[in-house]
């Protein structure tokens, strides 16, 4: 369990307030200027030595991925770009950090922006994000007022300015270059790669898309180290992270913990347990809607991190548990969430746009049992030909869902389409 | 010049290429939809995906660059199950209508899945309903057959060059549509038809009338404009169908203009399929024999002087060397073929489009004068736009405003602006100085006037004063937007010795200096000049030439006879017939011999092959198809002040240009719903 020395986020519950001043007591902006002239390569080196992995979902190394940017441009503009669309049914971890903690998340902008070479930022918020992005503006122009942000940082010779821009509400927006897409002021449709963003992103020029978990530990990482951030967690899946628990436990919360916390222990020490105990567990989706769900039996004992629910073949994802008692009708579940997809679907690549639909509709008799058994394995032939075949991720997280349902759940899907048959049957017999 | 291995077999492809297209050069086949080579690059249609060594997953081939060492394979397991699986999700919401849909029997569809798709369908749920758009009078829409490839859309965007095709809506409610209804408003709309790799677009006109297994295929060459596009003229019988456009890099690519594919319908009505003498002061049904007494006896006692001859805008070179050869034979010099009244003649490099439709793309700077390339020559205009996205291209314009579709500086509005480049006094002079391969398309605007000549003198000077002649390059260039008018400059149908041009002939017949006209295919003049003399009309229309005519010979349009026509590079081309002429009407050439020789003077030729040798003996460069003969630089044109009056777009209804297009009903819907909707359009429609 996580000590209380070692919390990145100290005022995650808004409890101190959210203003400079506020921050500057915690913590923040402290030795900023000595930060900024460690310099481009000392930045990303200490990252890459923190094992920081991306926040966002895919959990790219994040040193890795900052070193793709081009270390000469020809003088023009290069991007970063935070990626604060936080959508994914679930998340609600980037929220706290920007309506209380922004000054964190706009010092991890100036780094980034160092460790980069970034001449300019934009964070891209969700438009349902109201409150979230009237504190992010307060908090840029105080930092503007403050001389955080602009020319010349804090004498250092940094030029950086930083926007914030307001998205409409699309999930696609979230997926790196459908935001990009959008940002331009187009429709939110994912680019092909490659060309990746670090070469040709925003306005085409170098962009690097984080997120913002990710960007706002990177000033505490460089502040007390990377070997501090590497000994919390475990080897390749490091550091503290922030978990979002919904569903059915008696205390839904946000909480920072270490990362590789057993799914059980955060659950019973954060949340008050499952309601009606932890027998009463019937499935986790461990990452947020679009990794496969585990049944109680994989919950028993896994680890939350990258790794280990990989290899359970699910994910960490956003690190969003939802947790789902036996009252819960977990076909129809799933369902909801196929419909989830169907409707964020941006409708450009085959797979995705005809696939999302289809599994919808079949989940949909699926919950009413009005469906064959041999239709449960054309389902997941579907899932398997969206899977891997379209151009961003969406069209793989439409399809996770369902295949972990399949995998875990087939029994019930059987039962509920034998059920709803023998019900047909009597009614014809009667 | 990476190397990959394709299914096991080398194969080094150029720098810059893609998978898709090193597996086409090692000889395998990528199915896919949205590709296109003249298209930006969607991926988004997933047919294409093949399987790369050390890829996690397929890769969509179309976007992927070649890169060296790569492993490709396009027919694993892996690859047939994501190209069926593609199918099968792309046919599950398209609709099994094959055997009404206008694609049929040429569609990508259909074919992609007989090769690579499932047998059957496991998709038992309702399809997806779209409700059909409104895309104006050529365009038909079945928007469930929709496969959402954006090729459409790419096109209009990128190579139109207009933002009205688009994509809304997302998930499978994304539909390509123009957002507000309105009628696309390019001149090249209808290559969206054939891009179309569905049944979604259609033809209009052409929508269930035919069936493509029944139609048979002709070679053609177009004359709606002076580009001479390659087109496949398909007739079923003795109907022209439909028109489509033919692989010519050089000319027009792989896109033809609105008017030339959709005009045909003009070649069906107001035709002339029997002669017509006027008797008792009408127009009477009369046979040939009669019609060329009535000749013989209109032009009795008249001598060569009091005789004229006016080509028209598409006559192709056979019937003019004999139509020139006639007049020779009348002793007539008043013979003219530039029924605008351009002031050009000889030298030949001043009135070819010297750079050639390809070298546009060549061209660093452009200066477009009297000329609204968008209505005069659609496809060089694309090209021009096309010279434009590579980038690094500017255009300064004198004259003729408007939308080009890609950006233009105006310089000014008429001859004194060309003046002042010519003398070196304008701000564009060190555009056109610091390029390298500057060019200058003059238009029929600034050379139909009465001080044409003084204008030509002037863009002489400004072509050689910043350097646009040099050695294998000539940027001088003149824009017809006659298909004929450098076939009749190049036989040298303009006046002889004393002879009259076009406005003189016109006025001389008003004074009755002149007293016999022999209008051949001209319908551009003002004919009521011509009242009192006596009018032999030859032509394919009841135009307003066939109005004032005594006598009406019917003649053959352009897909009914083999002809020779030379566009405005100065690129012969040939085309064979593709049906036979209606009722009573033949073939021009053959209507000229025989006329000859019911007037005694018969011409010396009686096949098709002697006329064409007769045509090589006035212009040998004329009997090399598809070859320009590079025409050499020489001083022409007038000197002296031009006046001041600006130039002004020779075309003012696209539409409607000539008489196969003004006879078209599909082009005057076109004038209603197109032009039209941008005259009364209000922000709210009314």
């Amino acid at each position: 369990m996580l000590h209380d020395k070692d919390r990145i986020f100290t005022d995650i519950y808004g409890e101190k307030g959210p203003g400079l001043e506020q921050a500057k007591a915690r913590g923040d902006y402290d030795g900023l200027k000595d930060l900024i002239l460690l310099g481009r390569a000392e930045i990303v080196d200490r990252v890459k030595k923190s094992g920081l992995r991306g926040r966002g979902g895919a959990g790219f190394p994040t040193g890795l991925k900052w070193s793709f940017m081009p270390k000469e441009t020809d003088g023009g503009p290069v991007y970063l770009v935070v990626n604060a669309d936080e959508s994914e049914p679930g998340t609600c971890k980037d929220r706290e950090i920007m309506r209380h903690e922004p000054h964190k998340l706009v010092e991890g902008c100036i780094l980034a922006a160092v460790g980069m070479g970034c001449t300019a930022g934009y964070i891209y918020i969700r438009g349902e994000y109201v409150r979230e992005a009237e504190a992010l503006e307060r908090a840029l122009a105080e930092a503007y007022d403050a001389g955080l942000l602009g020319r010349d940082i804090l004498g250092t010779g940094l030029d950086f300015e930083l926007y914030l821009h307001r998205g409409a509400g699309a999930y696609i927006c979230g997926e790196e270059t459908g935001l990009i897409e959008s940002l331009e002021g187009k429709k939110g449709q994912p680019r092909l790669k490659p060309p990746f963003p670090a070469m040709v992103g925003l306005y085409g020029r170098p962009t690097t898309v984080n997120n913002v978990e990710t960007i706002a530990v990177v000033p505490t990482i460089l502040r007390r180290g990377a070997e501090w951030f590497a000994g919390l967690g475990r080897e390749n899946n490091t550091g503290t992270k922030l978990f979002c628990i919904s569903g059915h436990v008696n205390h839904p919360c946000t909480v920072e913990e270490e990362m590789s916390i057993p799914l059980r222990e955060l659950i019973d020490k954060h949340c008050g347990g499952v309601r009606g105990g932890w027998d009463n567990l019937k499935a986790v989706i461990p990452g947020g809607s679009s990794v496969p769900l585990l049944p109680k039996d994989i919950c028993d004992t896994i680890r939350m991190d990258f790794d280990d629910l990989r290899n359970v073949q699910s994910g960490l994802g956003t690190a969003a548990v939802i947790v789902m008692d036996q009252s819960t009708d977990v076909i129809k579940a799933i369902a909801r969430l196929s419909k989830f997809y169907m409707h964020e679907s941006c409708g450009q690549c085959t797979p995705c746009r005809e696939g999302t639909g289809w599994l919808w509709r079949v989940m949909t008799r699926l919950v009413e049992g009005r469906a064959r058994v041999e239709e449960i394995d054309m389902l997941y032939d579907v899932t398997k030909e969206i899977e891997g075949h379209t151009i961003c991720a969406l069209g793989d997280a439409a399809a996770w869902p369902v295949q972990g349902l399949i995998r875990h759940f087939r029994p019930e899907i059987e039962a509920r389409i034998r059920a709803a048959a023998g019900k047909t049957d009597q009614m014809a017999a009667s | 010049m990476p190397k990959l291995t394709i299914n096991g077999q080398e194969v080094e492809v150029p720098a810059g290429a893609t998978v898709f297209q090193a597996c086409e050069l090692a000889g395998f086949e990528v199915p896919h939809f949205c590709f296109h080579p003249r298209l930006n690059i969607a991926g988004n249609c997933r047919m294409c995906l093949v399987e790369i060594e050390k890829a996690p997953k397929p890769v969509a081939s179309c976007a992927m660059p070649a890169a060296e060492g790569m492993v490709v394979h396009t027919n694993t397991p892996t690859v047939k199950k994501a190209q069926k699986g593609v199918l099968e999700l792309l046919l599950i919401n398209h609709p099994l209508d094959c055997p009404i849909c206008d694609q049929g029997g040429e569609c990508d569809l259909q074919d992609l899945t007989l090769l690579y798709g499932p047998d059957s369908s496991r998709f038992a749920e309702n399809k997806r309903p779209v409700a059909d758009k409104y895309l104006g009078p050529l365009i038909s829409t079945h928007m469930t057959r929709c496969i959402h490839c954006t090729r459409c859309v790419r096109f209009i965007n990128e190579i139109a060059g207009i933002e009205e095709l688009g994509a809304t809506g997302r998930g499978e409610h994304m539909e390509i549509g123009t957002w507000v209804e309105a009628a696309i408003t390019s001149e090249l709309s209808g290559n969206i038809i054939d891009l179309c790799p569905v049944g979604a677009l259609n033809s209009k006109p052409y929508e269930y009338t035919a069936r493509t297994w029944e139609l048979r295929k002709h070679e053609g060459i177009d004359v709606m404009d002076a580009v001479g596009s390659s087109i496949r003229i398909d007739t079923r019988g003795n109907e022209v169908m439909r028109i489509l456009p033919r692989l010519h890099e050089d000319v027009n690519e792989e896109w033809i203009a609105d008017k030339t594919r959709f005009a045909y319908d003009g070649l069906k009505r107001r035709r002339l399929d029997k002669p017509w003498v006027k008797k008792d002061g009408k127009l009477q049904p009369a046979t040939w024999p009669e019609a060329f007494d009535a000749i013989r006896a209109g032009l009795d006692g008249l001598k060569g002087k009091q005789i004229a001859g006016i080509v028209g805008d598409q006559v192709d070179l056979e019937a003019m060397v004999a139509f020139k050869d006639l007049m020779a034979a009348f002793e007539s010099p008043h013979v003219d073929c530039r029924q605008d009244g351009a002031k050009l003649a000889q030298p030949r490099a001043s009135y070819l489009f010297n750079t050639t439709i390809a070298g546009i793309e060549q061209a660093d700077a452009i200066l477009l004068i009297g000329t609204f390339p968008r209505h005069e020559a659609p496809l060089v205009n694309a090209r021009i736009r096309k010279r434009y996205r590579m980038g690094g291209l500017q255009v300064g314009r004198i004259g003729c405003p408007g939308d080009l579709t890609y950006p233009v500086t105006d310089l000014g509005a008429g001859p004194p602006t060309l003046a002042e480049l010519a003398a070196g006094k304008h701000d564009f002079g060190a555009v056109l100085e610091a390029a390298e391969r500057p060019m200058l398309i003059l238009g029929t605007g600034a050379l139909a006037r009465d001080d044409g000549g003084r204008i030509l003198g002037l863009a002489r000077q400004v072509a050689e004063r910043y350097g646009m002649v040099q050695e294998a390059w000539n940027g001088f260039n003149v824009l017809h937007r006659a298909a004929s008018r450098v076939g009749g400059l190049d036989l040298g149908l303009v006046p002889g010795k004393g002879g009259k041009d076009v406005a003189s002939i016109l006025q001389a017949a008003a004074k009755g200096q002149v007293k016999a006209v022999y209008l051949l295919g001209a319908d551009e003049i003002e004919t009521e000049a011509l009242a009192d003399a006596f009018v032999i009309y030859q032509g394919s229309h009841g135009d307003r030439g066939a109005h004032v005519a005594d006598v009406i010979l019917p003649g053959a349009a352009y897909t009914e006879k083999p002809a020779t026509w030379v566009n405005t590079e100065g690129r012969p081309q040939r085309s064979p017939a593709a049906a036979f002429p209606p009722g009573d009407a033949k073939e021009d050439w053959k209507i000229l011999r025989a006329l000859s020789a019911a007037l005694g003077h018969t011409l010396a030729y009686d096949t098709l092959a002697q006329v064409r040798a007769r045509i090589k003996e006035v212009a040998p460069h004329l009997a090399l198809m598809d070859r320009i003969e590079p025409a050499p630089w020489a001083a022409f044109g007038a000197s002296g002040a031009a006046d001041e009056t600006p130039f002004t777009a020779p075309i003012t209804d696209y539409y409607r240009t000539c008489p196969i297009s003004r006879a078209s009903a599909t082009m005057a819907a076109c004038v209603e719903e197109i032009v039209g909707q941008a005259e009364k359009a209000t922000g709210t429609h009314g």
